[in-house]
C-alpha cells in the first residue's frame, strides 16, 4: 500500500486562510483582555442557584468602590444582566474600535444578547438555511458570539471584567477555552445536596485548569424572618463548607435569602442595595473585598512563585 | 484541511470559493505540480458550521466587522440596535455621588467646595469612573496630590 503524507508532515497550508483567521481571532481576543485587569466568571454548573444575582450585585458593588467593571451576559439564551443592570433596551455603539456596550447602574459596562434581540421574549435562533441541521453547528454558533462579546466589544481600560456563565459544565469548558488565563472563579452554591453535587464538577474544572483566585459563595444560605431577625434555614445540607474542604477554596460570601434584594434587582435598580445600612448591600461590597484581596494574593503568589490557591484535596469524596 | 495530490505529492491549494445562493459552498483546489483541478462541495449543514466559526474560506478581502456573526446571524436581531459613535465618546461619563462622598464634601470649606468637586468629577470621568465614593475620593487625593482637601 502506498504510504501518504499525514497531516503534519506537510508543512505548508492550502491558501484557505481558516487557520490563521482563527488564530487573528484569538489575538483580537488577547489584545482585547490585555486591557482588562482580572477576568472574573460568575459560575455554578447549577441552575437557580442565583449566579446572575451575584454578578450584578458584585459588579454594583466593585464600581461603587470605585473600580471600572464590565459584565458578560454569557447566558446568551437566557440572559438578564440588562434587566438587573438596569439598562435593558439601550441601544449599543458602532464604534471603529469595537462595539460599545450599554451603560448600567453606577457605570457598569455590559453586553447581552437580549441587547440584540428584537422583542425581550425573543428565543436565541440563528438563520439556517432550508435542511441546516441547525444542531450540528448551533454550539459553534454560541462559541462565535461568546468571542464576540468578550473579544470584539470596546470595554476600554477597565479593572474588572465579569462573566456570568450559564449552568452546565459544558459552558464553564466553553469559556475556559476562549479564556484560558482567567483570573478568578466565583463559584455560587445553595446549601442542599444535589447543587453540592453539581458544583464540584465545576470546582474541579476550575481548580484543575489553574485558576488562580476561586472561592465559594453561599446563596440561599437561610431565611431571615422579618418578625423576630431569626435566620433559619432554608434548604438541609453543609454543601459550601464540605466544597471549601474538599477543594481547598474559601468561602466569599454568604447570602440568605432576600426576596426584597430580588425585586430590587428585578426592577434594575441594584445600586440601591448598596445604600448605606442595607444588609445586601454589606455582603456584597465583603465579597468584593474578598475577591480583590484573593486576586491580589494570587498575583503575589505567582510573582513570588509561591503555590496558588484552589488546589483540589486528594482522595476527597466530590 | 488539506489536500493532496497524491500523484504529485503536493499540496493543493486553494484557487476559488463560489456561492450558489442555496445554502450550499463549492471550493475549488488547484495542484501546483500538474495543474489538477478539484471542488470541495459543501452540504448546507457543513456551509453553516464553517460560517459559524467566523471565517472564510480562502480568507477575507475585507477585515472582520466587529461582532459579525451576531450581527448576521441572529434570526430575530433588533433592527437598528447600533447607532454610529465616533473613535472618541463625545459625552462626558456622568459622574454620580454616593451619599456619604457628599457628606464628606459638605466638610470642604464652602468657598473652594465647588473647585474641589470639580476636580473630583474631573478626576473620575479621567478614569471612567462612574460613582464618586469616600474611597474614590482618597484615592484621587493620593494621586493629585490633594492632601488636605
Amino acid at each position: 500500500m502506498r504510504r501518504i503524507r499525514t497531516y503534519n508532515e506537510v508543512d505548508h497550508g492550502t491558501g484557505s486562510g481558516l487557520l490563521e483567521q482563527v488564530l487573528e481571532q484569538h489575538e483580537r481576543l488577547g489584545a482585547r483582555l490585555a486591557q482588562v485587569g482580572a477576568v472574573v466568571a460568575v459560575l455554578s454548573g447549577k441552575g437557580g442557584v442565583g449566579k446572575s444575582f451575584v454578578t450584578a450585585g458584585l459588579a454594583s458593588a466593585l464600581a461603587a468602590s470605585g473600580r471600572s467593571v464590565g459584565v458578560v451576559d454569557a447566558d446568551l439564551n437566557g440572559p438578564s444582566m440588562s434587566r438587573m443592570l438596569g439598562c435593558e433596551g439601550a441601544r449599543l455603539g458602532d464604534a471603529p474600535d469595537g462595539v460599545v456596550p450599554a451603560l448600567g447602574a453606577l457605570g457598569v459596562r455590559v453586553m447581552a444578547m437580549d441587547l440584540l434581540q428584537d422583542t425581550p421574549d425573543a428565543p436565541l435562533r440563528w438563520k439556517e438555511p432550508e435542511g441546516g441541521h441547525g444542531a450540528l453547528w448551533q454550539s459553534s454558533a454560541e462559541t462565535a458570539a461568546l468571542r464576540e462579546f468578550l473579544g470584539d466589544v470596546a470595554w476600554g481600560e477597565l479593572d474588572l471584567l465579569l462573566v456570568d456563565v450559564p449552568p452546565g459544565t459544558d459552558k464553564i469548558g466553553r469559556l475556559l477555552g476562549l479564556v484560558p488565563g482567567l483570573d478568578a472563579a466565583v463559584v455560587v452554591t445553595t446549601p442542599g445536596e444535589v447543587a453540592r453535587s453539581v458544583v464540584a464538577r465545576s470546582l474541579r474544572m476550575v481548580t484543575e485548569a489553574g485558576v488562580p483566585a476561586v472561592g465559594l459563595v453561599s446563596n440561599m444560605s437561610g431565611f431571615r424572618c422579618p418578625g423576630c431577625d431569626a435566620l433559619h434555614p432554608l434548604f438541609p445540607g453543609d454543601a459550601p463548607a464540605r466544597l471549601a474542604k474538599r477543594f481547598r477554596v474559601p468561602i466569599w460570601g454568604e447570602f440568605p435569602l432576600d426576596p426584597e434584594a430580588g425585586a430590587s434587582m428585578d426592577r434594575g435598580e441594584v445600586d440601591r442595595l448598596l445604600e448605606a445600612g442595607r444588609l445586601p448591600g454589606v455582603h456584597f461590597r465583603a465579597l468584593a473585598g474578598a475577591l480583590e484581596a484573593s486576586l491580589g494574593e494570587a498575583r503575589a503568589a505567582t510573582q513570588g512563585g509561591a503555590p496558588s490557591v484552589g488546589a483540589p484535596a486528594v482522595g476527597g469524596a466530590p | 484541511m488539506k489536500f493532496l495530490c497524491v500523484a504529485c505529492d503536493e499540496v493543493m491549494t486553494f484557487a476559488e470559493r463560489q456561492l450558489p445562493g442555496d445554502g450550499t459552498m463549492a471550493t475549488l483546489f488547484a495542484c501546483p505540480g500538474c495543474d489538477r483541478e478539484m471542488a470541495l462541495l459543501t452540504n448546507p449543514m457543513e456551509t453553516q458550521l464553517v460560517s459559524t466559526m467566523g471565517v472564510k474560506v480562502g480568507g477575507r478581502e475585507v477585515p472582520a466587522q466587529p461582532m459579525e456573526t451576531v450581527r448576521s446571524g441572529l434570526a430575530e436581531a433588533r433592527p437598528e440596535v447600533f447607532e454610529e459613535i465616533p473613535a472618541v465618546r463625545p459625552e462626558p461619563l456622568r459622574v454620580r455621588w454616593t451619599d456619604e462622598a457628599v457628606t464628606r464634601l459638605q466638610s470642604v470649606p464652602s468657598f473652594v467646595r465647588g473647585m474641589v468637586k470639580r476636580i473630583y468629577t474631573d478626576y473620575a470621568r479621567e478614569h471612567g469612573i462612574a460613582t464618586i465614593s469616600p474611597e474614590v475620593m482618597d484615592r484621587a487625593r493620593i494621586d493629585l496630590g490633594l492632601e488636605g482637601m
